[in-house]
């Protein structure tokens, strides 16, 4: 459980160490819990998170390299588990699916009935999740069930779900977590977060329980606490890898200068750019628009409800009678860039960009939100300086 | 995220594109109650879902709405007739600040389709009379033909404790009221401009405008409500397609003070 503020907090004992071979025993302990276990594999030439079944299944020896418009694996020579950035997909796939079936109706003799779905959600336990992905699934929880509204789908998958979070030491060449101040430490609520030394001859683990129920686990595992040289050296990668941004953003007077530039020329670039294809929202671990779709039995007497992953991007996104709100690439991109640095703040008090990097990533044309977002920041001075700065 | 069945009790034909629907819970239980100003989402089987706001009474028997078939689900919406049945979220969104203008001169101005969602306001306001001081009705509408309530608004218009003045963008020979922009009647409107509630709904050009000349007139801006019209799917703020700046309009709205928005109706495609 790990939905609760950080009051859950067990004694802060040390952390466990643990041998990467043995890795495995923990993915076992989660699945004999109930858990389906959900971690990085490596499919189609990218690591992305699906079902796995042992520590078999994870990416083991592999990395990744990523650069605006690109993605690669390659083999690292080594053994390590989990030394790459952010994954091909977000966990929001499995918290908000990208396709789930909201309800559906059958029609008998003009007598309409509708039934929602019953079925108990899956006990997910997500193994892995980085710093800047852990603090996007808190985003998600502000916008799904934090509000006036709760979406009891996410809700009931999100409460049931174990996190094995991961301090990252391998950031790529699009991240930028150090920047949104979540990364690469985690310092949201996991159930375990784990950090994983290779190097100067050495591999291995730490583990340290965030909540009872990580606890528990750890208990289960029964391994020797970790020693005070193993933790400083686990830390140091941590630390490392804080200087090792392919990428940073200055943010002071970005969220007021995106609000105050609706007509910066940067849009008009950009949008020349910009495919309005949809793979940054598709990639973003926050992003959670969707749409609805009536499915219907050709005999019009069984019908359904859907809802779809859908994205600002396209111009069917804001139709309204007559025709669409956004209707030029520039008001489209202009939306999504401000939403993220800049009304998110308004409607959620806090960001909406964790500086995973996968929008730069996976962006066919490698348009880097951090430059984009720099240059109109720029344009604005900031409170006490004497004028617009130049680039 | 599931609607209630509710069954169509009554259809009326308001002009050659406009209809009323007046409905009832299928189950017989009590219908589900509203503030004015707020919307259902109306679903049609196998065809879709659309906001509508509530055009009926506040303390009516029936839930009763408004809408002009203009797209897919509301040309379905349009052939129905009594005992189909249809489903009903609802009610969301912010209502018109009804309690806050107690004491207060009223004007309520309306363009077109923008009626029907200023009506429940009239039928409070005239409940409680007493607790209002000048209400003015202005409404604007593209020819006689699409005066919308005719009947109702004839009969308050003989009231002599409600100003009611409707306009026509084009005229008919047997046409003889007002001729031109719904604005055009807001100078010569009795009410007290320094502190009046002033509600608009319409499209969004006329919001504007009617907006620029009240302000003209000396209402404040936080004086002023009005009642935008973004895509809402879901309307509870999770599908994120009614955002308008920082605001969901399905939550937030529709209706905003207008100090909270009028930055934002004055930017192109936001």
């Amino acid at each position: 459980m790990t939905t609760q503020g950080a009051a859950q907090q067990p004694d802060a004992r040390p952390p466990a160490f643990l041998e990467p071979e043995h890795f495995d025993d923990v993915i076992q302990i989660l699945r004999r819990r109930g858990y389906r276990t959900i971690g990085p594999t490596r499919r189609d030439g990218a690591i992305v998170y699906d079902e796995i079944e042992s520590a078999q299944d994870l990416p083991v020896g592999w990395t990744d390299e990523q650069s605006p418009g690109r993605y690669r694996v390659r083999p690292r020579g080594d053994h390590a588990l989990f030394a790459y950035a952010s994954a091909a997909h977000a966990w929001k796939r499995f918290l908000h699916p990208p396709n789930l079936q909201l309800w559906r109706a059958q029609r008998t003799n003009g007598h309409v009935e509708l039934v929602a779905d019953s079925a108990p959600p899956p006990r997910y336990a997500f193994v892995g999740v980085r710093a800047c992905d852990l603090e996007a699934i808190r985003r998600l929880d502000q916008v799904m069930m934090d509000g006036p509204y709760v979406d009891h789908v996410y809700r009931a998958l999100r409460r049931d779900a174990f996190l094995v979070a991961v301090n990252c030491c391998d950031p790529s060449g699009t991240c930028f977590c150090v920047s949104m101040g979540t990364g690469p430490r985690v310092t949201g609520l996991a159930d375990l977060v784990l950090t994983e030394m290779v190097g100067a001859g050495r591999h291995f683990l730490t583990l340290a329980a965030g909540t009872a129920s990580g606890q528990e686990v750890l208990d289960e595992l029964g391994r020797r606490a970790a020693t005070d040289e193993e933790c400083r050296l686990a830390d140091a990668s941590v630390e490392a890898a804080a200087q090792n941004m392919g990428r940073s953003l200055a943010v002071d007077g970005l969220r007021e200068a995106l609000a105050n530039s609706p007509e910066h020329p940067r849009w008009e670039h950009v949008s020349k750019r910009c495919l309005t294809c949809g793979s940054c929202t598709l990639s973003c671990p926050t992003c959670f628009c969707s749409t609805v779709e009536d499915v219907t039995a050709l005999r019009g007497d069984a019908t359904e409800r859907r809802r779809l992953w859908d994205t600002c991007f396209s111009v069917e996104f804001s139709y309204l009678h007559g025709g669409s709100v956004r209707l030029s690439p520039r008001s489209r991109y202009r939306q999504w860039l401000t939403h993220k640095f800049s009304t998110w703040h308004d409607q959620f008090g806090v960001g909406g960009c964790v500086g995973c990097g996968r929008c730069i990533t996976w962006c066919p044309v490698g348009i880097d939100v951090t430059e984009e977002a720099s240059v109109i920041r720029q344009a604005v001075p900031l409170p006490g300086s004497t004028g617009p700065m130049t680039e | 995220m599931v609607p209630e069945l509710y069954r169509v009790q009554r259809v009326r034909q308001e002009t050659h594109d406009t209809f009323t629907l007046e409905l009832r819970p299928q189950s017989g239980a009590a219908r589900l109650t509203f503030k004015p100003g707020q919307f259902n989402m109306l679903y049609i089987f196998g065809t879709g879902e659309v906001p509508i706001s509530v055009s009926g009474n506040p303390t009516g028997a029936t839930l009763v709405h408004t809408t002009r078939a203009v797209g897919r689900v509301t040309h379905v919406m349009s052939r129905l007739r009594a005992g189909d049945v249809i489903g009903v979220r609802g009610p969301f969104g912010a209502p018109w600040p009804i309690d806050l203008a107690r004491g207060h001169d009223l004007v309520i101005v309306a363009g077109g389709i923008g009626l029907p969602p200023l009506r429940p306001v009239i039928y409070h306001v005239l409940a409680h009379r007493g607790d209002y001081g000048r209400v003015v009705l202005l409404y604007g509408t593209r020819t006689p033909e699409d005066i919308l309530f005719r009947a109702e608004l004839e009969r308050w218009r003989a009231r002599f404790d409600l100003e009611l003045h409707v306009t026509v963008d084009r005229g008919t020979p047997s046409w003889h009221g007002n001729v031109g922009v719904v604005t055009s009647l807001i100078p010569k409107a009795p009410f007290d401009a320094r502190s009046a509630f002033a509600m608009i709904c319409g499209p969004e050009v006329m919001i504007r405008f009617t907006a620029m000349e009240l302000e003209r007139r000396g209402v404040g801006t936080d004086h002023i409500y009005v009642s935008l019209e973004r895509n809402m799917k879901c309307a509870v703020g999770f599908c994120g397609h009614c955002q308008f700046g920082p605001h969901f309009v399905c939550r937030e709205g529709p209706v905003f003070a207008y100090d909270r928005v009028e930055d934002l109706v004055h930017r192109w495609e936001v």
